[in-house]
């Protein structure tokens, strides 16, 4: 893997991170036709009107959470304190895994408000859009688990390839926290 | 003949001491010494993170489908052209599909499955063949070696781009064999046939598969855009500059853009469609009646698919003709043996064409009805496009006029892309009006129109491609009478297939349809479809030739002896002629010009690797 990154940089970002935000662009382009697919669609009328469940901002201020303290993690790698590393790291995993669990309270709520996945479209988006912006976190959750067993299985040292490794995750976790913060938004304005 | 033109200023040692002086030492293989990469046949032939291997895959992976889509039009085709003949004897082959009628033994072809040929045949052309095996293809091999890297900036997610590739391979050539057949709604899926598992024999299971295919396509797509954009933005050598690259690589660059932004767009009406399918949702069902039965789907518009699939749909046109032009300057100018006419203009036409494409997808749906005052936005930009198409035409045309032209097989099929593409952006002037498209859509105009334009045209572009770096991909060439034979039975067997059809197409010959029995008019257009029927059966087999040329000239072809055998500027002829995985054996070379130099200051060619003289300038940026 390091055959490309060893090559001739001029460039100050890393190759990785740059197609990192690549990926980024085009899973923002997901969520951006989705959310036009939910304008055009709510603009046809026959939308069933509804206020979205408080367990939904629970899990946005969970989301935020989580990010600060994996930033903060970051932060402690790269001044090689060992400990709060790790332990901020647990914490904003956690927190990662909590995020999802509230989230599937709030598909609760909805059942019990009587807004079904198969009821009207208004409802359908929300499951659509909030189940797909989910399993983008789980695919968030296993980056985070190959960082704590980077974290805890092998010895503690600070490198380039560690850091960009660690960079990355944080940066793909930042993403799909402003992802749902965005998301929330819009379905509470639109 | 051409291709053994003595290479003056790029003799090998040369090469090698211009790489040596200028060259940037990576430490590469200091690293490398023992090729973990190389370390069994698996990893080197099949599980290969190398560029050039993954490009090969593509390739045959493509050429596999070509076999198979273009074999499906075949078959109706004959159904089309000879609704009267008996096609027992395909019995054999297509199983139930065929049904014989126990009193006169006459075989016809079953009407679901007409339609389950035809949606193959689009799909797998559309993106099995003219994405992967084009873009695929090309992106892969030319990325790394034309703008001077080891490799890609992830060769393993690379590695992925392709077996995800395969995965959809092998899904949807699965779904070819399902009892029920394989999907047959048309290569577009537009509910609620692909809605509703019960609204057509190929809507259960064949769609099931078909959108699994699809979706494992979307992800190979997205691994390879942010692989090619990722290599061209960050890993180009020293000195090559954005304005130095070829328009080769502007072009993939642009294609990885467009399939990046474009595909999540299907994804997300590949999850809303499936979740309409699988679990009771209405987003694009509304007010159905199956047998009299009333649905309880309520309040869903197919429309709103129409428009998630034609955003990407659009630029997925440029996504497949944009490689095209870009393989087809570099050949031109290479064998032409002059500089590319207007190299910046060439650059901003790609760009402009690449922007275009988002804000045009209405076209396609102007009978779907669409608001006729927003059809006129799309309608003013759909004529727009033709601005920069028609400035690349203009400079492909000059780039051509008084060269010293070698009309070897690759430049035949590059001066025949400019051919194909006139003639089918013209029709584009038609269709893209909204007013002649209500007498004009849905007839066979629209299937000449794009079948010349991005059909016929991207397919020549891709040979140019074959013929041109057939060498560089197997240190062999392909034979080159065969390739002549090969590309004037496909030019004359392409117009003679597609002309005809826009004159039953303006008299209002309908598309899709399996049968004209049933109607009067439509009974004179006998003769012409059997025409269309026998030309696209003989091209069929002049492709033929090309599949045994090529896999004939693996093994067999005259072999490649000197390094730069077309007296080319760009660097993947300055590696050896069987490059290892990294590309260059020592030092990465540099670059100190564009890639156009041809025919400079008495000098037949100038290599990029060579400085610029004192007082030289440069072409792609230093004197404008």
């Amino acid at each position: 893997m390091d055959l490309t990154v060893s090559n001739n940089r001029r460039n100050k970002i890393h190759p990785w991170i740059f197609a990192l935000f690549a990926a980024c662009a085009s899973i923002l382009m997901m969520f951006a036709s989705l959310t036009s697919a939910y304008v055009v669609r709510h603009a046809a009328g026959n939308w069933l009107e509804f206020a979205m469940p408080t367990i939904f901002f629970v899990s946005a201020g969970v989301m935020v959470a989580s990010s600060i303290a994996l930033h903060f993690s970051y932060i402690f790698f790269k001044k090689e304190n060992e400990k709060m590393y790790k332990l901020l790291l647990i914490i904003g995993s956690i927190l990662g895994v909590l995020f999802l669990v509230t989230q599937y309270k709030g598909w609760m709520d909805l059942n019990a408000m009587g807004v079904f996945l198969d009821g009207n479209p208004s409802g359908s988006f929300v499951y659509a859009i909030s189940g797909l912006h989910a399993a983008h976190v789980l695919g968030g959750i296993a980056t985070l688990i190959m960082a704590l067993v980077h974290a805890f299985g092998l010895k503690f040292k600070v490198t380039d390839k560690r850091k960009v490794r660690f960079k990355m995750t944080l940066i793909y976790w930042h993403f799909v926290d402003i992802l749902w913060i965005y998301l929330l938004c819009f379905m509470i304005f639109q | 003949m051409a291709t053994t033109v003595k290479t003056a200023p790029g003799e090998i040692n040369e090469v090698d001491q211009l790489i040596e002086k200028y060259g940037f030492d990576d430490h590469f293989h200091d690293h490398h010494d023992e090729d973990k990469y190389k370390s069994n046949f698996l990893t080197t032939y099949v599980f290969s993170q190398d560029h050039k291997i993954i490009a090969r895959q593509f390739l045959i992976t493509g050429i596999f489908w070509a076999i198979i889509g273009a074999g499906m039009s075949i078959i109706f085709r004959l159904q089309l052209g000879f609704p009267h003949e008996s096609m027992a004897w395909l019995k054999p082959l297509l199983g139930k599909w065929i049904q014989i009628n126990t009193d006169t033994g006459m075989g016809t072809l079953a009407p679901e499955f007409y339609y389950a040929l035809v949606t193959m045949h689009g799909t797998i052309i559309v993106f099995f063949v003219l994405t992967a095996g084009l873009s695929g293809t090309f992106s892969n091999l030319l990325i790394p070696l034309q703008v001077g890297a080891r490799d890609m900036a992830s060769p393993m997610l690379n590695m992925f781009s392709y077996w995800f590739f395969f995965l959809a391979s092998v899904v949807m050539f699965y779904s070819l064999f399902l009892s029920t057949g394989p999907f047959s709604g048309g290569w577009t899926a537009y509910p609620p046939l692909s809605a509703l598992p019960q609204a057509s024999s190929g809507s259960g299971a064949g769609m099931t598969l078909w959108v699994l295919s699809l979706v494992f396509f979307v992800v190979s797509v997205l691994l390879g855009g942010i692989n090619y954009v990722t290599t061209v933005l960050n890993l180009r050598t020293k000195g090559m500059t954005l304005w130095r690259m070829p328009l080769t690589i502007w072009a993939f660059f642009v294609t990885a853009i467009l399939g990046i932004l474009s595909f999540p767009v299907l994804f997300s009406g590949f999850l809303l469609l499936t979740m309409d399918r699988e679990m009771g949702t209405s987003f694009f069902l509304s007010e159905i009646y199956i047998g009299g039965q009333a649905l309880e789907n309520v309040g869903g518009s197919p429309i709103l698919y129409q428009h998630l699939f034609w955003f990407l749909g659009h630029p997925e046109v440029y996504i497949i003709i944009l490689p095209a032009m870009g393989l087809v300057s570099e050949v031109l100018s290479v064998h032409a043996r002059k500089p590319i006419f207007g190299y910046k203009a060439m650059v901003y036409s790609i760009m402009a064409i690449g922007f275009l494409s988002f804000i045009v997808w209405a076209h396609h749906m102007f009978m779907s009805g669409v608001n006729p005052f927003i059809s006129n936005f799309f309608v003013v930009f759909t004529l727009i496009i033709a601005v920069p198409s028609a400035v690349k035409v203009f400079n492909w045309i000059t780039t051509l006029y008084r060269g010293n032209i070698r009309f070897n097989a690759a430049m035949l099929f590059a001066v025949g892309f400019i051919s194909m593409f006139i003639s089918g952006g013209l029709t584009g002037i038609f269709l893209g009006n909204s007013a002649i498209d209500i007498q004009m859509h849905d007839t066979y105009f629209v299937v000449a129109h794009f079948h010349i334009v991005m059909g016929i045209a991207a397919f020549f572009g891709m040979f140019a491609g074959v013929y041109h770096w057939f060498p560089k991909m197997f240190g062999r060439f392909m034979n080159e009478t065969i390739g002549k034979i090969h590309f004037w039975g496909t030019i004359i067997g392409a117009y003679a297939i597609f002309w005809p059809m826009h004159y039953t197409g303006l008299a209002g010959l309908p598309r899709r349809y399996y049968s004209r029995e049933g109607f009067e008019t439509f009974r004179h257009f006998g003769d012409v479809s059997e025409f269309i029927t026998i030309a696209a059966i003989l091209t069929f087999f002049v492709q033929l030739l090309f599949v045994v040329n090529f896999f004939y000239s693996i093994w067999k072809g005259r072999k490649q002896t000197t390094r730069n055998p077309y007296g080319a500027t760009t660097l993947e002829w300055t590696t050896p002629i069987i490059a290892g995985h990294g590309n260059w054996p020592g030092k990465i070379p540099t670059v100190q010009r564009w890639a156009y130099d041809y025919g400079k200051d008495g000098r037949e060619f100038v290599p990029q690797i060579v400085p610029l003289e004192e007082g030289e300038h440069d072409g792609g940026e230093g004197d404008h």
